[in-house]
């Protein structure tokens, strides 16, 4: 494989898809500890109807539009789910089933009424992502990184991913002392003064920004396992929340490299023509890691417990 | 033409749906409601995904077998399988490892689910064209419905309905509380693998209509619906059945009306119709009844404070409070107490000295301990303990 098929075919999804699982990996580790793991589920669910509304009301497909109508529809579902479960007094996971399932009964709803199958906007696509089709063509090999007209044809995508990424890197750092107390003794936050709920909101709303940048680029499979799979397996390796982060950031990145390669290349190494869904592949591979973490990490049993015979 | 596709005269296909999605709607809310009240609703999701590979795994087979692909049953077969997996997987990862229930959850269908897309993608790629309708199950299709494919529905729902019935007694004493049940002698790892096998069954047979991201909507929120209505379980589980089984007619109904209207989607919403009004309305638990109950209580409150007030010979600069008072004909338009309204008065005075003795007093302290400013004492007190309790207060307030 040489830079000229490499880098305007592999690099620019390589990098969308790492820095996405990244984005996603590191507020999944806090949402994990915080047994709040499936609001990245219940987020890419209620993107869809977020998203299709976006295009109705604006009738393009540019990304900003898409964004903000992904980014408050999630906003609507975390205020949904929390009246839900305070109005009705129901327990926080079937009251993320209710409103999750039904917003994204009424974003398939939405697309089928409205006529959006002459454009590129469909539940398939918005399940798989596209992250085969970012391809940076201008580019002709290596030299082109430096060469900064074709840098800007690079595919929109990455920039919005990698931005993303920075935010939240920045976010987790800035935040990590008041983040790391309100997870593990939210009392003992509280009682020294931290606001606990914005903290906890701050949160939420730092992972929908990574979910509905990734959802956009990558598809919501990635979004849901980079929140979870990476962050269950760093569980497994440590007990100390930085290594464990660490270890996340590492799993995440291992999942899209190891994941794109399989999806891409794997088939022609077995013989076939066609490569398979990259999204899917990724999400695959986290899951292999997370089965090993789980077989044979040397953490994975809760702290004190005895091993089950 | 929605009143024509109530009644079932739509045609042939049209009904078959209908018929269908209802049978579907009743098993999918009675068996749904026993892991809601377990508080493990979102166990479906993990298996719902999770059927995704064993109906792309069963494809591949019947096709690597000369077959069409497509026989329905074979797919069921094959989803039953991978979900199968899926559940232990999720029951393995909680019991076996530190990690959370939805933790567990989360990893199992987001995995299962993109294996079963690598696997969609194998299979275009291996055959094109024969594939078609595969994606379908993703999000449910009833348009190609066969009499052969709605027996299995009709029969995978009726069975999972009976045995429902027959094993409605252990999973309720295991949905409430596992300890007293293992305490009585119950298996409760196995009672909980066939709650959860029961889902499975009919996330397996909803897959057809519903689809299987929307099958979940249909095990959670009727029964959460049924939950506003009654506290006991026996109602909830059939009420619930009530509510899909609406749901799941209705919604059908409705889809078949026009071709723009998906029928698993149309169906979750009328579920989530159903759910909103029970949330409104119902009249134990419903918003709309404890807004009244609020009211109710602040209306009291205001005026009990506004007699005691009157009788203190105390302004009252409270809107609330006179604006009631008056609606009562307690005081006059200009904030004078009127006949009823001293009397009242004098006796919330007397309630109120009354219950200041009892609660000084610790021999009272069973008594005492319904103190809640509003409730009158001889509602707790016999007439005899009053008149004992009459004889520590003043000479003037004995009235």
């Amino acid at each position: 494989m040489t830079g000229a098929e490499f880098v305007p075919l592999s690099l620019p999804p390589l990098v969308i898809g790492i820095c996405a699982a990244i984005a996603c990996a590191i507020p999944g580790n806090f949402l994990l500890l915080r047994k709040q793991a499936l609001i990245g589920d219940a987020i890419s669910h209620v993107v869809l109807p977020g998203i299709v509304l976006a295009f109705l009301v604006t009738g393009t497909l540019s990304a900003w539009p898409m964004m903000m109508g992904a980014g408050i529809a999630a906003l609507v579902a975390v205020g949904l789910i929390e009246a839900v479960r305070r109005l009705g007094r129901i327990e926080p996971g079937a009251a993320m089933g209710v409103v999750f399932t039904a917003m994204f009964a009424g974003g398939v709803l939405l697309l089928e009424q409205s006529d959006t199958s002459s454009v590129h906007l469909d539940v398939e696509h918005a399940l798989y992502g596209n992250l085969e089709s970012l391809i940076w063509l201008d580019a002709t090999g290596w030299s082109s990184l430096f060469d900064l007209e074709a840098l800007a044809g690079m595919p929109p995508e990455l920039w919005r991913m990698a931005i993303t990424t920075l935010f939240v890197l920045v976010m987790c750092v800035l935040f990590w002392r008041p983040l790391k107390l309100s997870t593990f003794d939210e009392g003992f936050a509280q009682t020294i003064g931290l606001p606990v709920n914005h903290i906890g909101l701050g949160l939420v709303v730092t992972a929908a920004i990574a979910a509905v940048a990734a959802f956009d680029a990558v598809g919501s499979i990635i979004v849901i396992a980079m929140f979870i799979c990476p962050p269950a397996a760093a569980r497994m390796m440590t007990n100390s929340l930085e290594a464990q982060v660490l270890w996340s950031v590492v799993f995440a990145t291992v999942s899209a490299v190891l994941g794109y390669v399989l999806a891409g290349y794997g088939p022609l190494w077995l013989g076939f023509e066609n490569a398979v869904s990259a999204a899917g592949m990724i999400a695959t591979v986290s899951g292999s890691i997370l089965s090993l973490a789980a077989a044979f990490g040397p953490c994975r049993i809760r702290g004190g417990a005895p091993v089950e015979a | 033409m929605l009143l024509e596709a109530l009644t079932l005269q739509l045609g042939y296909n049209a009904t078959l749906v209908t018929v269908g999605a209802m049978l579907l709607g009743i098993a999918a809310g009675a068996t749904g409601t026993f892991l809601f009240l377990g508080k493990r609703a979102l166990v479906s999701d993990a298996i719902s995904h999770a059927t995704l590979p064993g109906v792309a795994l069963a494809f591949m087979l019947m096709v690597a077998f000369g077959g069409d692909g497509r026989s329905l049953l074979g797919l069921l077969l094959g989803s039953a399988v991978t979900s199968a997996i899926g559940l232990l997987c999720v029951s393995a990862l909680t019991h076996r490892t530190r990690l959370s229930e939805d933790a567990a959850i989360g990893a199992v269908l987001s995995v299962f689910f993109g294996f079963g897309i690598v696997l969609l993608t194998v299979i275009q790629s291996m055959n094109a064209g024969r594939q078609a309708g595969l994606e379908s199950f993703l999000l449910g299709s009833t348009a190609g419905m066969l009499w052969n494919d709605a027996v299995v529905i009709a029969l995978g729902g009726t069975l999972v309905l009976l045995a429902v019935l027959i094993l409605r007694r252990p999973m309720t004493t295991v949905a409430f509380d596992p300890e007293f049940a293992a305490g009585a002698g119950m298996n409760v790892r196995r009672i909980e693998l066939a709650m959860m096998g029961l889902a499975m069954a009919i996330t397996v047979v909803g897959l057809k209509i519903v689809g299987l991201i929307l099958i979940v909507a249909l095990l959670i929120i009727p029964a959460v619906a049924a939950r506003f209505w009654s506290h006991r379980v026996g109602h909830v589980v059939l009420l619930a059945g009530a509510f899909g089984g609406a749901a799941g007619y209705v919604g059908a109904a409705i889809s078949a009306t026009a071709p723009a209207l998906p029928t698993g989607p149309i169906i979750v919403l009328v579920a989530f119709a159903i759910f909103l009004m029970s949330l409104l309305i119902a009249p134990a638990r419903g918003v709309l009844a404890a807004m009244l109950r609020h009211r109710h209580f602040q209306a009291q409150v205001h005026v009990r404070q506004g007699l005691l007030a009157l009788a203190t010979d105390q302004p009252i600069y409270e809107r609330l409070t006179l604006r009631l008072m008056k609606r009562r004909g307690l005081v006059r338009a200009d904030g004078v107490a009127t006949e009823t309204g001293q009397a009242q008065a004098a006796r919330a005075l007397l309630d109120e000295r009354r219950w200041q003795v009892l609660r000084s007093d610790p021999a009272h302290a069973e008594a005492a301990a319904h103190y809640d400013g509003l409730t009158p004492l001889d509602t707790v007190l016999t007439p005899d303990q009053l008149k004992a309790l009459d004889q520590g207060l003043g000479p003037r307030a004995t009235t």
